[in-house]
């Protein structure tokens, strides 16, 4: 398989149906946006088996001299390899989500979203900084046009919202990225997480990567885009949005904060810990009171990214593959969440809570699979919610336990939510007689949510599959940022052994 | 230095004078009926000056034996790359004049002559190297560019822009000569070099003042902040062809020109103008940006986003090295690239009784009535706001990338964080295109050389431009490299 341009090929293969798409009318567009978006899930598929667990850091790398100032390099290592299996495997679903909802424009839509696909998948896949940030930014324009055309009422405003927050935050790190690489001398991605910065000059770089990757997770206070921008997209609009886009703002972290900064990292980690503990408590208790269910998720996502970021500034490995699973279960969750709001609200038109209730009735099947959902969003074991937010909390109950005690009430208000929410659409009597002659579900939506559930399922039982492709990776990142890691204030010591030795040993039991 | 070297190397300038001498013989016996013909045979004499000018550039010319006529005149490889740009502007401006004008049967013979002439000013401006000369192209392009303003003489608006265009140019040029003739009385001397070797040992009072006039004149020619009233005005009454000259090639002559003087004749006393500049860099940004948001005329709108993209631009040459000269040149050809896409695509926008739109509600919903015009624009507007991966990204990050390695952090960051600001009306140019119900005002039929200049336009400025870095670049590098030859 070496030498064979697949990252390209996944690039490429989206991209040239998006520009088909402009031109076929509306039913072939359809077909030609879900054959391009199958055809990259199996070439993801293909890269997953062909990735080689314990091999070289960097795999499938691809490299050309194609323009000055910077190179066309493509790479992945485990960390990316997972998130573009969770991009290409939620493309078909979105395309499927939008089969029916999606009536005007369709050869645009399709073309914006096989284009947001190659965008993402660059983002995960360059290894050049400034490639890195073509793709990162270049995002913003699918998005803006997919908010703004087809989405609901306020859609303007929100489209403008998210567009703008964004822009700002990113051309804050463009020029840390300039100054980078002046410094050290190099575009490519690899070299620069090796390369040590001046701790001085970290702290600079990291606040503009911060005000970039923050906007895009996004964390509090700066997460006022994403309900908005959730609320008036599209069904598939906030599935990509919750399922993907959010995890750049991760990755970015993961990929840039961490290793090229490491003790900026660990001097902004109390403020990490801080804007994440307060957005689990505030966007978990704003939830609680939404009448609008998407809005309800978007807040719900604000409160998982924060248990992705404290996982991420835990210092430690529990905590780095904690907050990647987090976002890969998330990912996963919050996709189908907002696909079970998508299917009613394609029914009903509205997302108001309370103009639905008892749907276990007439909408069986339905109700399975949001309940399914329901459960992996708070955390039950056996989903994957659990497998992720366990690590993550454990990870940061080392680095510190009063972060850990107040995050976890996070899954408290999350159960809270979440099935409140759940009984208010699901259980109780059939208050309305619309709602209640909704039909179930049919094949097209059942082949939809079967695999998200599967894959929520596969992930909760048996997660090794996820997490073996980036232990190496995450092993070689906390020898990174070891020489940085904060001092924890939990003291964890096993009978009488020294926390180091612990450490050591909670390695091997995986 | 002897009389045909010097003919040999303005011979893009003769190629020009006489074509357009012979061409004005034309007109003058062919009357209007001839104005096709000579459109085509100044197109033709713009493209063989491209030609000649070619070596120049490719070759990397600098040095004494690019100097004409005991050193008023210099042909050297940054001279080619802004005379290159000239003529692909002035060439388009006269191909896509006919369709215009005919509208009005206003297509006179006298047009071509016209921009050809101004081409022959704008080509010495950026070849001066001497105050007289720099004065001479100047005057020579803008008398031909006052006319070009108030061509549509039935037209009231394009009367009023003439005017405005002429007071204002007039009282530019004034203040650029008291700080000529206060720089002459100072330094002793018209030569840039001679300046620069009075300066080499600091700055008297009087030599600061010349020069702080020199850059008022100049900043009036770029339409740099504060100096930048007239430009909304004059794009918007000017014929739309004409427009798409003024936002063209007169910005690449006059920048050229300031970078000229900038480095050449005022390089030694750096640290003296970097500040101005850095001042109308910073305000044309902020202020073209903040200007262009509530303009309901796309024409007012481009107005203000060339003083914007003009505050860019000045960030590399806020720095003075070598490496911020090449980050403008380059942006210098983007921007030619999206200003002729931008006006070109103006001139098709057009009622089914053929008359211009440029109200900007009366685009609204275009996307769905004129999908491929719709797709043009947009890719216009978030190259011209910088969006990755258009191509207008490449030259802000070519300017910041030079501002950040010259040590300019600050302005680097302050220039991105107001191109934020920038971004929303480039936005909101988008959102009425594809997001507001259709108004189903554009129908008319369009041109095909308006749609082959869009279409080349756009490629450019596609992502597909990227694969143009490198060459492109080294080309910007080496007349970079001539401009600092001297020094």
């Amino acid at each position: 398989m070496s030498g064979f341009p697949i990252l390209s090929l996944m690039l490429l293969v989206p991209l040239a149906a998006a520009l088909a798409c402009l031109y076929l009318d509306a039913k072939s567009a359809r077909v030609v946006a879900l054959v391009a978006t199958l055809v990259d899930l199996a070439l993801g598929i293909v890269l997953w088996m062909n990735f080689d667990i314990g091999g070289a850091q960097w795999q499938f790398t691809e490299r050309h001299e194609l323009f000055s100032g910077f190179s066309y390099a493509l790479g992945i290592d485990g960390i990316a390899l997972l998130l573009i299996l969770l991009s290409v495997f939620l493309m078909p679903i979105c395309i499927g989500a939008s089969w029916n909802s999606i009536e005007k424009r369709v050869g645009e839509y399709m073309a914006a979203f096989l284009l947001m696909e190659t965008l993402m998948i660059g983002v995960f896949a360059a290894q050049d900084i400034f490639l890195f940030y073509m793709f990162f930014e270049a995002g913003l324009i699918p998005m803006y046009l997919i908010i703004g055309i087809w989405g609901g009422a306020d859609r303007i405003y929100a489209a403008y919202k998210f567009f703008l927050y964004t822009l700002l935050g990113s051309v804050l790190m463009l020029v840390a990225m300039l100054w980078m690489v002046h410094t050290a001398g190099t575009t490519s991605v690899p070299a620069l997480m090796a390369y040590d910065f001046d701790p001085q000059a970290q702290t600079w770089l990291f606040l503009a990567f911060f005000a970039s990757f923050a906007v895009k997770m996004p964390m509090w206070p700066v997460h006022t885009w994403l309900p908005a921008a959730h609320v008036q997209a599209p069904t598939a609009g906030s599935v990509i949005l919750a399922g993907v886009l959010l995890k750049m703002g991760g990755y970015g972290f993961i990929r840039f904060s961490l290793p090229m900064f490491p003790e900026a990292s660990a001097y902004f980690a109390p403020l990490v810990w801080g804007l994440s503990m307060a957005a689990v408590v505030i966007t978990s208790l704003i939830a609680l009171v939404q009448s609008d269910m998407k809005k309800l998720i978007a807040y719900s996502s604000v409160a998982h990214m924060a248990i992705v970021t404290i996982g991420l500034f835990a210092f430690n490995p529990q905590g780095l593959e904690g907050s990647m699973l987090v976002m890969l279960s998330h990912g996963l969750v919050s996709g189908a969440l907002f696909l079970c709001v998508g299917i009613i609200y394609d029914r009903l038109h509205t997302r108001e809570i309370v103009r639905y209730g008892g749907l276990a009735i007439n909408m069986p099947r339905y109700a399975l699979f949001f309940l399914l959902f329901t459960m992996a969003s708070i955390g039950l074991p056996g989903t994957s919610g659990f497998v992720g937010e366990f690590l993550s909390l454990g990870g940061i109950y080392q680095a510190s336990s009063w972060t850990a005690l107040i995050c976890t009430t996070g899954i408290i208000l999350g159960a809270a939510y979440m099935l409140y929410l759940y009984r208010r659409i699901a259980f109780g009597d059939q208050k309305n007689a619309d709602a209640a002659a909704m039909a179930d579900l049919d094949v097209r939506e059942l082949l939809m949510v079967v695999p998200l559930g599967l894959a929520v399922l596969w992930m909760g039982v048996y997660p090794e599959s996820f997490i073996a492709p980036m232990r190496a990776d995450i092993a070689a990142l906390d020898a990174r940022i070891a020489r940085a890691k904060p001092e924890g204030d939990a003291k964890l010591a096993m009978g009488k052994e020294k926390p180091a030795h612990e450490e050591a040993a909670h390695e091997g039991a995986h | 230095m002897d009389w045909s070297q010097s003919l040999r190397l303005i011979a893009p300038e003769e190629t020009l004078s006489f074509a357009s001498l012979v061409l004005l013989l034309i007109a003058a016996w062919g009357g209007d009926k001839a104005a096709r013909l000579i459109s085509v045979l100044a197109v033709a004499a713009l493209v063989a000056a491209g030609v000649l000018v070619a070596p120049a550039l490719c070759g990397g010319a600098m040095g004494v034996e690019t100097y004409a006529f005991f050193g008023q005149f210099k042909a050297d490889a940054f001279a080619s790359f802004a005379k290159v740009l000239i003529y692909i502007s002035a060439a388009v401006s006269i191909m896509v004049a006919p369709a215009y004008f005919d509208r009005f049967k206003a297509m006179r013979a006298e047009y071509p002559v016209l921009v050809v002439l101004a081409a022959i000013g704008m080509s010495m401006m950026v070849s001066a190297t001497n105050l007289i000369t720099l004065y001479i192209g100047l005057e020579m392009n803008s008398l031909a560019a006052y006319v070009l303003a108030a061509f549509l003489r039935t037209d009231g608006r394009s009367a009023e822009a003439g005017l405005k265009y002429f007071v204002l140019g007039a009282l530019a040029s004034g203040i650029l000569l008291f700080g000529m003739s206060l720089t002459y009385g100072f330094a002793g001397t018209t030569s840039f070099d001679g300046i620069s070797a009075s300066m080499a040992h600091g700055l008297s009072h009087g030599a600061l003042f010349g020069l702080v006039f020199v850059f008022a004149g100049l900043a009036f020619k770029i339409s740099a902040v504060p100096f930048h009233m007239w430009t909304p005005d004059v794009y918007e009454g000017a014929p739309t062809p004409v427009t798409t000259l003024f936002a063209t090639a007169p910005k690449v002559a006059a920048m050229a020109l300031t970078m000229r003087v900038a480095i050449e004749a005022f390089g030694e006393q750096a640290h003296a103008w970097q500040q101005i500049v850095v001042f109308a860099a910073l305000a044309s940004i902020v202020i073209g940006a903040l200007g262009a948001m509530r303009q309901s005329n796309i024409k007012r709108l481009m107005a203000y986003s060339s003083i914007n993209n003009v505050g860019f631009m000045l960030v590399g040459l806020a720095v003075a090295t070598p490496e911020g000269i090449s980050a403008m040149l380059f942006y210098l050809a983007i921007y030619v690239a999206m200003s002729i896409g931008g006006f070109v695509m103006i001139l098709m926008l057009a009622d089914e009784n053929g008359n211009p739109v440029e109200d900007l509600g009366k685009m609204a919903g275009l996307s769905r009535t004129r999908p491929g015009l719709a797709l043009a624009l947009a890719m216009i507007m978030f190259s011209l706001a910088g969006i990755p991966p258009m191509f207008g990204f490449w030259g802000k990050f070519l300017v910041f990338k030079a501002a950040v390695d010259g040590g300019m952090i600050a302005l680097a960051a302050l220039g991105f964080a107001a191109s934020v600001i920038g971004a929303f009306y480039y936005l909101k140019v988008v959102k009425i295109m594809y997001f507001d119900e259709p108004a189903d005002v554009v129908k008319g039929q369009s041109d095909i050389w308006h749609k082959l200049v869009l279409v080349g336009s756009c490629v450019v400025i596609s992502p597909l431009g990227f694969l143009l870095t490198r060459w492109l670049g080294h080309l910007a590098d080496t007349a970079a490299a001539a401009l600092f030859s001297g020094l």
